[in-house]
């Protein structure tokens, strides 16, 4: 197995080797003992291997069984609970929901985000004002922002609901499919927002000023200058920020939708790691959960490999 | 838990056994709140009455979480000795034989003795096996009632409906009077599987599910299930019945802030809404349906019951054992029922609370266990169905997809039926 993976060094590894050896700096220093690096290493290994390898491969074995909840026995099923949740209209209802999810969290939180990032720092006058009041909603904690949206969205109470009904909308968070989703994604992605608008404005503070000035003696159209210089200077900013925003949108958002769908998830738009939770924790199906969380992360072992062999080749580290 | 006794065990022997430490034991719930406080006030109750054992109750979040908790410690070796396993978890307990001691072994081998009898009908067999043997101590028990808001009957100038038909029929008034007239909590609970309860339909083959869980089936596209709740759909589509989704708490504030004529809630919401609520209200029995010719049977009973988990010392179970006698005795029953608004489990606190007065002064507090102690039925007895906290959220998602227009009655309850039977036929295959 070993031997096979250093034979043919798969993608991640291919990236691995590529991103250190590159930076190749002059005075290159090294350890002349063979197990110093090691014990340096061994922390993080063991966090990684305690918190990810070890449930992983739990999960991976648990998921070709059925077993009692209380672990009293387990038999073997082969593929069973991997083509019954495949096979189920729900699943794959939920799957196309995370889908879209996902795309629009991402777009929506990253579009805003590099707007105000931009717009901020054109700001002069309390700049630093501008720029906690944008970046303090990042210290609101996931399930206090879900709180906050329950309270916006409450079919009796709610502000925001009101202000729908002026516009002649019936908003109805927890019974309507299509509301509910949209005071999802508008929660989820307020809460990212700043995330997204603190490392773009460091992004853009990195540019260099004569590069922004030699830009000006070349293009007066401001517009055309955002997307022709400074855009591709942000670039390892946005590729970075983009991993984050999917990793945000499919797993972080949990706490958001637990609060606002009331621990019933009824016909509420839920994501696939929330229905992980639900069939495992609540409906002790250790079995089902398991193949579920097999496949999302096959999904995000895809989506990363997608991300670093396609994308990654086209930002520019400058 | 091993290392607190080994300090015990320590500080006995230093002291050469002068004073008997207390044997600690541990108890899971799933409660919050000010039923919390009264879960620490019964502790400190047994405590304070014996010397011999010290329980240490913990709040573990939502009964969901109780149960998911329970779970994740047996597996690990570390389980409470007592947890509190909520009704739509009771066969995922009850099937695993071996994860707990039967309430009813626990107590004879400690020298205690359980009476059957003196528990009320409803309760006793809920938690109980197919021979009527307790696997679980019930313990708080609350049953779906309906509340009436008196100002709105006065206002339409008509009388709480004991049926659906009377309902039907008075809820027009309601409407012009300017209430909606009925909202619901849990429909879940409430109007599926209590609506098999009260009108004394079969829920589930196999005896609802008690004598087998091989090849249990769900009987949801029942033709009174359907024309019940083709009915709600008519009432919700006329501004008769309002539903706002499947939270507990969206239906029940309409109500308290006095917009709704009628809500179905639990008897144990009584103690929240006394303090809530801004108008007078009451309380009835769930109206049944009077041309079905079976109706008027007692409901199921909600709520939750004690577990003593296997694999623990003999002298915890001991203290185990101890600790479900002791709350069996009618002063720590009279306590728990009057303090938060759960039915009374035993006929002697019943008793006890008649006699004192209580329900005279709180008639509400009455109506659950009255509705408990109705003529049992062959089908009100109770339901033993494996996952099925699954299947109530199939159900919560097909009804919240009836009222908001995404499906049809016939529809959702055959859905229902076969992803339930689906998840049944897998619990088989997990539990045999």
């Amino acid at each position: 197995m070993t031997n096979a993976a250093q034979t043919s060094p798969g993608p991640i590894r291919r990236w691995i080797a590529r991103a250190t050896v590159r930076p190749e700096p002059a005075k290159r220093v090294q350890f002349d003992r063979p197990l110093l690096p090691w014990l340096f290493l061994a922390p993080q290994l063991a966090v990684i291997f305690v918190f990810f390898y070890w449930p992983s491969a739990q999960a991976i074995s648990s998921s070709f069984y059925i077993e009692d909840p209380f672990g009293f026995g387990a038999t073997f099923v082969g593929f069973d609970n991997y083509t019954d949740a495949l096979g189920s209209a729900e699943y794959r209802h939920i799957a196309s929901f995370t889908a879209i999810f996902t795309v629009l969290v991402t777009a929506f939180s990253l579009g805003l985000g590099l707007l105000l990032a931009v717009k901020a720092d054109q700001v002069i006058r309390a700049r630093s004002t501008y720029r906690t009041a944008m970046i303090s909603v990042y210290a609101i904690a996931p399930p206090v922002a879900g709180l906050i949206g329950m309270m916006l969205f409450d079919q009796h109470i709610g502000p925001f609901v009101k202000l729908a009904a002026w516009f002649g909308w019936e908003m109805k968070v927890g019974l309507n499919y299509f509301d509910t989703a949209f005071a999802m994604i508008l929660v989820s992605v307020w809460k990212q927002v700043p995330y997204n608008f603190i490392f773009i404005l460091s992004g853009l503070q990195g540019i260099p000023q004569s590069v922004r000035e030699a830009a000006l003696i070349d293009c007066k159209n401001g517009a055309r200058r955002f997307f022709t210089a400074i855009l591709p200077l942000l670039a390892p900013t946005a590729f970075f920020l983009l991993i984050i925003n999917i990793t945000y949108a499919l797993f972080d958002t949990f706490a958001v939708i637990d609060v606002m769908v009331k621990d019933k998830a009824a016909n509420n738009p839920i994501t696939l790691v929330y229905k992980v939770y639900v069939d495992g924790f609540r409906g002790n199906d250790i079995g089902g959960s398991s193949a579920q969380s097999v496949i999302l992360m096959l999904v995000v072992l895809v989506l990363t490999l997608v991300q670093f062999r396609w994308l990654e080749r086209r930002v520019h580290y400058g | 838990m091993k290392k607190s006794l080994s300090v015990i065990a320590a500080l006995a022997l230093t002291t050469n056994a002068a004073f008997a430490a207390p044997v600690q034991i541990t108890w899971w719930h799933g409660m919050g709140g000010a039923n919390e406080q009264v879960i620490n006030q019964v502790a400190e109750k047994f405590n304070a009455a014996q010397a011999n054992c010290a329980i240490t109750p913990v709040s573990k979040g939502t009964y969901e979480e109780a149960l998911a908790s329970g779970i994740a410690a047996f597996r690990s070796g570390e389980q409470p000795n007592i947890l509190q396993v909520f009704d739509a978890g009771a066969a995922t307990i009850i099937s695993a034989k071996g994860a707990t001691i039967p309430a009813e072994d626990l107590l004879s081998q400690n020298g205690h003795k359980l009476d059957r009898d003196a528990f009320i009908d409803g309760i006793r067999n809920f938690y109980a096996d197919a021979d009527g043997k307790f696997i679980g101590m019930p313990f708080n028990s609350s049953a779906p009632i309906m509340y009436i808001n008196t100002d709105a009957f006065t206002k339409a100038g008509v009388a709480p409906p004991k049926t659906w038909e009377e309902f039907e029929a008075v809820a027009p008034k309601l409407k012009e009077a300017g209430y909606v007239p009925l909202v619901a909590s849990q429909l879940t609970w409430m109007l599926f599987e209590n609506f098999f309860s009260r009108n004394n339909i079969q829920m589930a083959s196999n005896n609802n599910g008690y004598d087998s869980i091989e090849g249990t089936t769900l009987n949801a596209t029942a033709p009174e299930m359907i024309a019940f709740w083709n009915k709600l759909k008519e009432w919700h589509t006329a501004g008769l019945f309002g539903f706002y989704g499947a939270g507990w708490a969206d239906n029940q504030k309409p109500f308290e802030e006095g917009k709704v004529a009628l809500w179905i809630g639990s008897s144990g919401s009584f103690g929240g809404l006394s303090k809530t609520a801004t108008m007078p209200f009451s309380a009835d029995f769930i109206p049944y349906v009077a041309a079905i010719g079976e109706g008027n049977k007692s409901s199921f009973i909600g709520g939750a019951a004690l577990f003593a988990m296997s694999g623990k010392p003999e002298a915890e179970n001991k203290c185990s054992a101890d600790f479900f006698n002791f709350l069996t005795t009618t002063e720590i029953q009279t306590f728990y029922h009057q303090a938060t608004g759960y039915v009374a489990i035993t006929k002697a606190a019943y008793e006890a609370s008649k006699a004192e007065g209580w329900y005279d002064k709180h008639p509400v507090a009455e109506v659950g266990i009255k509705q408990l102690l109705l003529p049992t039925g062959e089908w009100s007895k109770g339901y033993r169905l494996g996952f099925y906290p699954q299947i109530r959220a199939v159900e919560e998602r097909e009804f919240n997809k009836i009222f908001s227009g995404e499906t049809t009655v016939e529809d959702a309850f055959k859905a229902i039926e076969t992803e339930g039977n689906d998840l049944l036929a897998k619990f088989a295959k997990t539990a045999g």
